[in-house]
């Protein structure tokens, strides 16, 4: 402090040898925001309950011969689904809501280094949660083959299974930050972001005409054989490809652009 | 690279140049150009809706200005590095997550700022909020509270400059006197100060400079004893009557100011030469004080008053 208060009457130019706050710093701060209020703890809480919950009750409720390990990941996957979206969208829309980004941009100018930050934080804790997933799977399963007489088949286990529920689960939280940037409200993106593949859905399956084309465009659709088999053919990653792109990368760069151009109050 | 600016440490720490915010048909801030200097306080003054807080908005780079540019500490708000470390910011001590405490709050700033640890305890310490306030949840505060909490974040990175929005607001007397004394040191430091509020009393009582603001266009700016000063002596005497005849002698213009009270365009040195004169005893001599000003300010308020009920 007293070297700063001599340094004020030399020179009162910014440069004081001061860098921009780094990536890194960033981060930090935007992981610890994701677990210093209550509500976004309790959501993290929440999703990690909620996962072993599934998981349990799989392993007490089914039959013997459906106790496979892709089984297991398979029953974590709805829950996680629906809140690590919502984890996305509150990442983003609570700085609206409760008005903190008058702080975070006045500490942080460049708008789309926060929105990197967000997005790195929040993928962290969504891989967390995808690797908390596969651990109570295995666990579950190892339990299911020596107590519940399972089939515990291990398929599905390895790269192509985590791989493809990491793709899914982290894509839904993309997803929902993307709307929460898009929207810049929590409700708004929450209904939005449950309704849209409802409606998809029941357009695609309405019009059949429209059914060669569905998985090219609905999101849905084309992530349908991440849930199934462990493999994913040439065609498919294209059609995860283009559906993403125009339900995950579209709305991320439409909510960027909308955050470059906003006031901030 | 001190020099490459052009800043020199009297030349004005924050300059703004005919800034100029539009939504749609209505001009909140009109061509507002002013700059604030190290060493003193600059009030920025005006009623609510006067355009005061996009002003400073649009300061820190927060709202695109239609047209128009400001610079603090000679670049641009968004140029800044670590912009903490330079200027303390507080646009508006509520915006704040009501979940999260005083002190994690003050915590997110020191970690995004990259400040030593014990920061966050000096900060507390020097705005009053002890333990216990500091744990509670900032949605406990009280407004008053919250400004001190805001005060302590905009000045932990140890900045230049402060941009403060009605910083005063919410604290009682003993808390404006608080700020004052806290602001005051800053700019005897060689800090620069610029806060606003909708309060004449409270900038009189805080800043040494002041640019007023109404609907958004400045209408007055300069130092305090200059906007205060020049508005006369108010007198009132035993015996009017013989004060008013010296007075006329000596060609001094006077109007009533009621309540037997003389208005007199001179100073009160020269009011009182004349009652000397007239041998008249005098029950009271001052200042006209911030009748001026104040009579402004009033002019502003009131038209904003009546737009209000119209609309």
């Amino acid at each position: 402090m007293t070297a700063q208060t001599i340094d004020r009457g030399e020179t009162q130019t910014p440069d004081r040898d001061i860098p921009a706050v780094p990536m890194t710093r960033l981060i930090r701060v935007e992981l610890r925001k994701l677990v210093d209020t209550r509500s976004g703890f309790w959501l993290l809480v929440t999703i990690g309950l909620v996962t072993a919950a599934a998981v349990a009750i799989f392993l007490f409720a089914a039959d013997a011969d459906e106790l496979t390990y892709g089984n297991f990941v398979g029953v974590t996957a709805s829950p996680q689904g629906v809140l690590l979206p919502v984890l996305g969208i509150m990442a983003v829309t609570t700085e609206w809501t409760q008005r903190t980004s008058l702080v975070t941009h006045a500490l942080e100018p460049n708008r789309v280094r926060i929105a990197i930050a967000k997005l790195v934080a929040t993928l962290l804790i969504g891989a967390l949660f995808v690797a908390l997933a596969l651990g109570f799977a295995a666990l579950a399963n190892v339990i299911g083959i020596s107590s519940f007489d399972g089939d515990g088949s291990w398929e599905f286990f390895g790269w192509e299974g985590l791989r493809n529920s990491g793709l899914l689960q982290l894509a839904g939280l993309v997803q929902g930050l993307a709307f929460g940037m898009l929207l810049m409200n929590t409700a708004a993106a929450i209904v939005l972001f449950f309704v849209l593949p409802t409606v998809t859905g029941i357009v695609f399956g309405l019009v059949e005409r429209l059914a060669d084309v569905a998985p090219w465009i609905d999101l849905g659709t084309a992530q349908a054989p991440l849930f199934t088999t462990g493999t994913v053919d040439g065609e498919e990653w294209l059609q995860l490809l283009t559906s993403s792109l125009i339900w995950i990368v579209l709305p991320l760069a439409a909510g960027t652009f909308r955050l470059l151009r906003r006031e901030i109050k | 690279m001190p020099g490459d600016t052009g800043v020199g440490h009297d030349g004005p720490m924050i300059v703004v140049e005919e800034l100029t915010k539009r939504y749609g048909a209505y001009v909140a801030v009109d061509q507002v150009s002013f700059t604030a200097r190290p060493g003193i306080v600059t009030g920025f003054l005006g009623p609510n809706g006067a355009g005061k807080s996009t002003s400073m908005r649009m300061m820190c780079g927060l709202t695109p200005p239609t047209s128009g540019s400001s610079t603090v500490l000679g670049v641009a708000y968004s140029q800044l590095k670590n912009p903490g470390r330079h200027v303390g910011v507080l646009l508006d001590a509520s915006a704040q997550h009501p979940g999260r405490s005083g002190r994690e709050i003050l915590k997110l700033g020191s970690l995004t700022m990259g400040l030593p640890n014990g920061r966050v305890d000096e900060m507390l310490a020097l705005v009053g909020l002890d333990e216990d306030e500091a744990k509670r949840r900032v949605g406990d505060y009280s407004l008053g509270m919250r400004q001190r909490l805001g005060v302590a974040h905009a000045l932990m990175g140890d900045p230049e400059v402060l941009i403060l929005d009605e910083p005063a607001n919410g604290l009682d007397p003993a808390g404006i006197r608080w700020m004052r004394g806290l602001l005051r040191g800053f700019a005897e430091r060689g800090g620069t100060v610029l806060l606003s509020s909708h309060l004449l009393h409270e900038v009189e009582v805080i800043a040494d400079e002041l640019v007023v603001i109404g609907r958004g266009k400045i209408v007055a700016q300069g130092s305090k004893a200059e906007m205060l000063a020049g508005t006369g002596s108010i007198v009132k005497a035993l015996s009017l009557g013989d004060l008013t005849r010296e007075l006329d002698r000596r060609e001094l213009t006077y109007t009533d100011a009621g309540d037997g009270a003389l208005h007199v365009d001179a100073t009160p040195e020269d009011v009182g030469h004349a009652a000397l004169a007239a041998q008249v005893v005098l029950t009271e001599l001052r200042m006209g004080g911030s009748a001026g000003l104040e009579e402004m300010f009033l002019q502003l308020t009131s038209d904003d008053a009546r737009e209000g009920v119209a609309a």
